[in-house]
């Protein structure tokens, strides 16, 4: 039963990578950039439903809601200012600025909120599930986890499939130069991608921080860097890859933490990481691409 | 008029940055017997040569393999453990200058060794996913490391991967690695000459390499792999190659780092990603390829947070700007236009003067 309560919530940690995920994928696959500072907007997400629901006292939907707000116009002004102007750079110089935002909006939050570790009272109160006799307890955060990360995926696939700006977005991300000449305007396809990804952030942030309640300027570095492996993992790009990977990583992550050792749990996921991608150099769902000499 | 052409390239090439930083090392020298410098800045003599070094031979990588590189501090980590290690063992029975020598080369050959052994399944891959590896291979380097733990005793070493209990030490035993604490008590040989000598060092090698045939078939690699390999170039060996001569310069750093501190341990802060990416970012804004700039980039970027510290809090935040501002000065094809633009208003100008 223990297996099975590990793996539970190895799923729900798994979640929450794959929303984060999902949003350097989609940057990657549209925008073709890598943006370091996604872990940092899952940060600015926690203090907002931290300030909003701790220190003025609203209720936990406002927060939510207003973490949502928040980081959207973050992430659109981010693009706007730090990432446009060298849409057609070198994607090292996009990658060095992206680093240049991350380090901005950590000692930004340094400054505002201070060095000291907020504890985030977490925004979801549901009674634990008790399965196979109160053997098996499964905490409300670890369920409404799950369900966030399904109800995620499935609006995230049928957004792209089903509308209009999802099928821009698929268009960009195959080819700028051809998606112009058909009329999508891509500076705003971008946007739009990017206030989608920041958008998932924060919902990412609500559910990181209900689980790992301690919030400082760091937190978001490390689960960001767990799902941007988690994307590489599944196929960058890809949005089915980035579900997989991140639950995947987090399901091999608890699990190793359990059997093996919580001191190299972080080691064996990126060694996992690094066999898959030498069985698979393009990640689980990710395209082969072929080189035109 | 060969020679005297092979002459001028040198001292507009190599020469210049050896006399820049023998310039500077003068001028530093004078500044220290004269006591015009303070604490503050003598603490960040050892730790420029350091970074200078480690921005050097990143941008072998980076800049003259053109692979992404994010896992550059995964060696020096590799050459700084070894290398203390040997000077702890080592303590009080050699004399510490040859010491710190034989652990400069031993930290150099223990992290070109992981440079080949990490090279080789990681050279296989392509851009974004090299960077993803290497980024993982810094991290698990750094959390194994973490995880060790090794004594001596008079029965000889023990080493144990779960706590010091575990070691089983004999009476008078000593632990040398002490899991997340580290080493402690490494002397603290390292001085600033040492320390430049060893960038002149470093700079010699990366530089001959650049301009050997060695180092024109890797420039060949990078900017066009099929057509290299069309004319029978082995692509592996020439980027194993860089990538391990980088990771060996890399763990010579990393000796230089660890005899300047007397605690070691491997925190996220010295040898996680962040301080990979932050040489990453000497060496952008020192420019990909030139090993000038990325001395230059070194020591400004190191030295500009700590020329900040009179605004205190705010210091981090100007140094984050400050890059942004730059990378999109420097790089934003509208700002490359418009620097265009204000140099040939400034000929005209100056040829109305003339004329």
């Amino acid at each position: 039963m223990s297996f099975m309560s590990y793996l539970i919530s190895g799923i729900s940690l798994g979640s929450v990578y794959a929303i984060i995920a999902l949003g350097y994928t989609m940057v990657y696959g549209i925008a073709k950039m890598l943006n370091f500072a996604h872990g940092d907007i899952i940060m600015v997400g926690g203090y907002v439903v931290f300030i909003v629901t701790s220190t003025m006292g609203m209720s936990p939907v406002v927060g939510i809601l207003a973490a949502v707000v928040v980081c959207t116009i973050l992430g659109v002004t981010v693009e706007r200012v730090a990432y446009r102007p060298l849409r057609d750079a070198s994607p090292l110089a996009v990658l060095i600025t992206a680093i240049g935002v991350s380090y901005l909006l950590q000692n930004l939050a340094l400054l505002l909120f201070g060095a000291d570790t907020k504890s985030f009272t977490s925004v979801i109160t549901m009674e634990p599930l008790k399965l196979a006799g109160g053997q098996l307890l499964i905490s409300g955060e670890t369920i409404v986890t799950i369900l966030s990360g399904i109800i995620v995926m499935i609006g995230l696939t049928l957004f792209i499939n089903k509308t209009k700006t999802g099928q821009a977005m698929l268009a960009v991300s195959e080819d700028r130069g051809a998606a112009t000449l058909m009329g999508i305007n891509v500076n705003k396809t971008i946007s739009v991608t990017f206030a989608i990804g920041s958008a998932l952030a924060a919902v990412a942030a609500v559910l990181y921080c209900s689980a790992y309640p301690a919030l400082t300027s760091q937190t978001g570095a490390m689960p960001g860097i767990k799902a941007f492996v988690a994307a590489v993992f599944g196929g960058i790009g890809s949005i089915p890859g980035a579900m997989i990977g991140g639950i995947l990583l987090g399901v091999i992550e608890n699990l190793s933490k359990a059997y093996i050792s919580s001191q190299l749990s972080d080691a064996i996921v990126f060694s996992v990481l690094i066999i898959v991608l030498l069985v698979r150099p393009t990640g689980i769902m990710g395209r082969k691409i072929s080189e035109k000499v | 008029m060969k020679m005297a052409k092979a002459k001028k390239n040198f001292w507009q090439g190599s020469g210049l940055t050896y006399g820049m930083v023998i310039l500077a090392y003068i001028l530093v020298e004078i500044a220290l017997k004269t006591d015009h410098m303070s604490s503050l800045m003598e603490g960040l003599l050892v730790p420029l040569c350091t970074y200078s070094i480690l921005a050097v031979s990143l941008n072998l990588v980076v800049g003259i393999s053109g692979e992404l590189s994010l896992g550059h501090a995964g060696f020096m980590c590799v050459g700084a453990f070894s290398g203390a290690l040997f000077s702890k063992i080592m303590k009080g029975s050699i004399d510490p200058t040859v010491s710190l020598v034989i652990a400069i080369l031993i930290g150099a050959a223990v992290a070109a060794v992981f440079g080949i052994l990490i090279g080789i399944p990681v050279l296989r891959l392509r851009g974004d996913y090299l960077a993803i590896v290497t980024l993982a291979f810094g991290e698990i380097i750094k959390n194994i490391i973490n995880a060790i733990y090794l004594g001596r005793d008079v029965n000889g070493f023990h080493f144990s991967m779960k706590s010091e209990i575990e070691l089983g030490l004999g009476e008078g035993g000593e632990t040398l690695i002490k899991g997340a604490q580290g080493i402690t008590g490494t002397p603290q040989a390292s001085t600033f000459t040492i320390g430049v000598i060893l960038l002149l060092i470093t700079l010699f090698i990366v530089m001959n390499l650049v301009n050997s045939r060695t180092g024109r078939a890797i420039m060949a690699i990078r900017d066009n792999r099929i057509a290299a390999e069309s004319i029978g170039l082995n692509v592996t060996k020439y980027k194993l190659l860089a990538f391990s001569v980088s990771a060996a310069l890399a763990g010579v750093a990393g000796v230089l780092y660890a005899h300047n501190l007397t605690t070691l341990a491997a925190l996220p802060k010295n040898f996680g990603y962040n301080q990979s990416i932050m040489i990453l970012v000497f060496v952008v804004l020192g420019g990909i390829g030139n090993i000038r700039g990325s001395v230059i980039a070194a020591v400004v970027l190191t030295l500009l947070p700590e020329l900040l510290r009179g605004l205190n809090n705010y210091r981090m935040l100007i140094y984050a700007i400050v890059l942004i501002a730059l990378m999109l000065f420097n790089s934003s094809p509208k700002a490359i236009e418009m620097r265009e633009r204000a140099a040939e208003w400034f000929k005209k100008k100056r040829q109305a003067k003339e004329a």
